[in-house]
């Protein structure tokens, strides 16, 4: 009983943490159809720029607290990732919208690729250690044990969550992102300035995208080039699974992926007699993600069911 | 341009001199640009294989596969699980080769089965996914029960064999030797001419006009009467099939085999071969793959480059070798995303604007 409410609790930490990676995914598959594949990577870019703002701050003032130094980390990651969502967006995507469904895709591999490298060049191939900068502190929740750090990370998400929704559902802008959701053309004519609508799409993911990066580096203590790849995957699988292009389906499937694989990869031992062990956390998604989309296309929460290559 | 023009008024002449060409290459490489060239050679025609296996899949039916060198992974798995000291089993190549084909045709099955029928963009993700759930299992099952050698690998992986003829080692005939990259380069370029043929006659049969009515437009292929999942997977499990003999002959050739071998990166390398040279188009998919087979050796010199001009190795090649395939592929769609040596066909498809090129096809419908 114990390890599976210490799963669950490190299940939920991690799923809110992919659930705001999905969001991402999830907003521009909404809007353009388009599986923006170079998201992890904003996301690890995030993660890095963050770090390196943080090293920066500790070497000019060390004795300032451990969460306003997390903070210029994070408040210097979120405008860099906001310009290179929008920088994607214009490059690499805008003048593809009409060609055909591969090419955008392809680009978007292409981009990832460059990210990816762009930041091995700057910050090298070695894992960066995120400096023990929060403050420390546990607490006994039936019998399993809950830090500070994961109530922090679980208690942010929501709240971006909720702001994001808030924005979606109330503000001029997302109706306007609804609108071109359902028919670009139809909001074209009503008024909406189609172009910006996508460009803030990709620059509210990609602030999200930072949040989360921020998140997964300080939970692992860990920072690394290649970080993106695998946890773009996982959130893009979490974002299929809650129904890709529908935001509250975005965070279930998040929380969800996170508590299957936390509990998965705590049970497989015993499941297969020993046969396989906690080292296949990572297949889970996969597995997921293969399963949704066979029994149910549409994820839990979509409704539209996609039919057409 | 008057010499290509030469050559195609002389079809004979041009594939006499093609053929000779190709039987003295790996010789020539060798005394020009040293021995390593040779296996290098040997690479670069694998990987022709590969990219003509993935062409089927990409450029054929239109189905992105992200996850191809899973294929290539089972293919080479199996062979190194039946020829080789890790299970004490040492069958001959020309029995294990079709079985690592056959398995790898198998998975492409069952993984295309069900996934098919989504939308193209939920494909790629999903084979992808099972590139990696692929790539985790041959790290990891090597306990409790040691099936694979986890990332270790295997090795002592026995070579190509013809009874007591083995490619390991040098052979001389005729006064000449042919040392085992040699006789790799000879076994790989004919299996390359087979693909070839297979994919050549393939492209105008009539799956392979079922293969480019789904490209273009699936709803009204479906409506023409085609079984559009059947036919779609049927390209999924021939490209699959193809990846799995690669595999083979790649454990073979190389005697050793990790994990490491086949990550994402390798499937992304042969689809920005098909990509970059011209998918859909067999020359195009040809000099795609030997141009990145090539280009990332040449590269290599790009750090001696650096160290004669600035004093030391500001960026090393291999560092920006996939940044430039990054940009590149980008570039490519962005610029010409029918690729180098394109199709006429896939040409007409990217440019619908180009009208007359509409006009022409009426005429001229062979391509």
């Amino acid at each position: 009983m114990d390890i599976f409410v210490q799963q669950l609790i490190n299940g939920l930490v991690l799923g809110s943490i992919y659930a705001l990676v999905a969001l991402g995914y999830t907003m521009v598959y909404g809007i353009l159809e388009l599986i923006n594949f170079a998201h992890g990577e904003v996301t690890m870019f995030g993660a890095m720029v963050a770090l390196a703002v943080i090293g920066v701050v500790l070497g000019v003032a060390p004795d300032l607290p451990g969460l306003l130094v997390v903070l210029a980390g994070v408040l210097v990651a979120i405008p860099v990732c906001m310009l290179l969502g929008f920088s994607i967006e214009r490059l690499a995507y805008r003048p593809l919208r009409n060609a055909p469904r591969l090419a955008p895709l392809i680009t978007a591999i292409g981009l990832s690729i460059v990210l990816q490298n762009v930041a091995m060049l700057i910050w090298g191939r070695q894992y960066i250690a995120f400096p023990p900068l929060l403050p420390k502190g546990q607490y006994e929740v039936l019998g399993a044990h809950v830090s500070n750090l994961q109530i922090f990370i679980v208690v942010l998400s929501i709240l971006v969550m909720l702001g994001l929704w808030f924005m979606v559902q109330k503000t001029r802008l997302g109706r306007a992102m609804r609108a071109t959701a359902q028919s670009r053309a139809v909001a074209q004519l009503m008024g909406v300035n189609v172009n910006s609508v996508i460009a803030a799409t990709f620059v509210i993911g990609s602030a999200l995208a930072a949040v989360a990066g921020v998140m997964v580096s300080a939970y692992y203590g860990l920072a690394h080039y290649y970080m993106g790849f695998l946890l773009g995957l996982k959130a893009f699988s979490a974002a299929v699974l809650g129904g890709i292009g529908n935001i509250a389906g975005a965070m279930l499937g998040g929380l969800l992926l996170g508590v299957i694989e936390a509990l998965g990869a705590g049970y497989i031992g015993d499941l297969t007699g020993g046969f396989l062990g906690s080292h296949y956390q990572d297949v889970f998604a996969f597995f997921v993600l293969i399963l949704v989309l066979v029994f149910r296309p549409s994820g839990l929460l979509g409704e539209r069911v996609a039919t057409r290559a | 341009m008057p010499v290509i023009k030469f050559f195609r008024q002389r079809p004979q002449l041009t594939l006499l001199l093609l053929a000779v060409l190709l039987a003295v290459l790996p010789f020539l490489v060798g005394a020009g640009l040293g021995k390593s060239w040779i296996r290098v050679l040997d690479f670069a025609l694998l990987y022709v294989l590969l990219a003509l296996g993935l062409n089927i899949v990409v450029g054929y039916a239109g189905l992105l596969d992200l996850g191809y060198i899973a294929f290539y992974a089972l293919g080479a798995y199996l062979y190194a699980w039946l020829a080789s000291p890790h299970f004490g089993l040492h069958l001959p190549f020309w029995a294990v080769l079709p079985i690592g084909a056959l398995l790898a045709g198998l998975f492409g099955v069952l993984l295309g089965a069900p996934t098919l029928r989504l939308r193209g963009d939920y494909l790629a993700i999903v084979t992808l996914g099972f590139g990696e759930i692929i790539r985790i299992f041959m790290n990891n099952l090597n306990a409790p029960v040691n099936i694979t050698n986890g990332p270790q690998g295997m090795n002592l992986i026995d070579p190509i064999a013809f009874g007591d003829f083995t490619f390991k080692g040098t052979h001389h005939f005729f006064g000449i030797a042919f040392s085992s990259a040699h006789l790799y380069y000879y076994l790989f370029l004919g299996f390359v001419l087979l693909a070839m043929l297979i994919a050549l006659r393939l492209q105008d049969s009539r799956i392979g006009r079922a293969w480019a009515a789904i490209r273009e437009d699936e709803v009204a292929a479906a409506a023409m009467g085609i079984n559009t999942r059947n036919v779609k997977l049927l390209a999924f499990a021939m490209g699959a099939t193809f990846g799995g003999l690669a595999g083979g002959l790649f454990a073979a050739f190389q005697g050793f085999i990790s994990p490491e071998s086949f990550g994402l990166m390798e499937s992304i390398m042969i689809l920005c071969m098909i990509v970059l040279g011209g998918m859909g188009n067999i020359p195009g998919v040809i000099l795609g793959a030997v141009l990145l087979t090539v280009l990332p050796e040449a590269l290599r010199y790009l750090g001696d480059a650096q160290r004669a001009l600035l004093g030391h190795v500001a960026l090393d090649p291999a560092d920006l070798r996939m940044l430039l395939f990054g940009v590149a592929l980008i570039l490519m769609m962005l610029f010409r995303p029918e690729g180098l040596l394109p199709s006429r066909r896939r040409q007409r498809e990217l440019h619908p604007e180009d009208g007359p090129g509409e006009q022409a096809s009426l005429y001229d419908s062979r391509g």
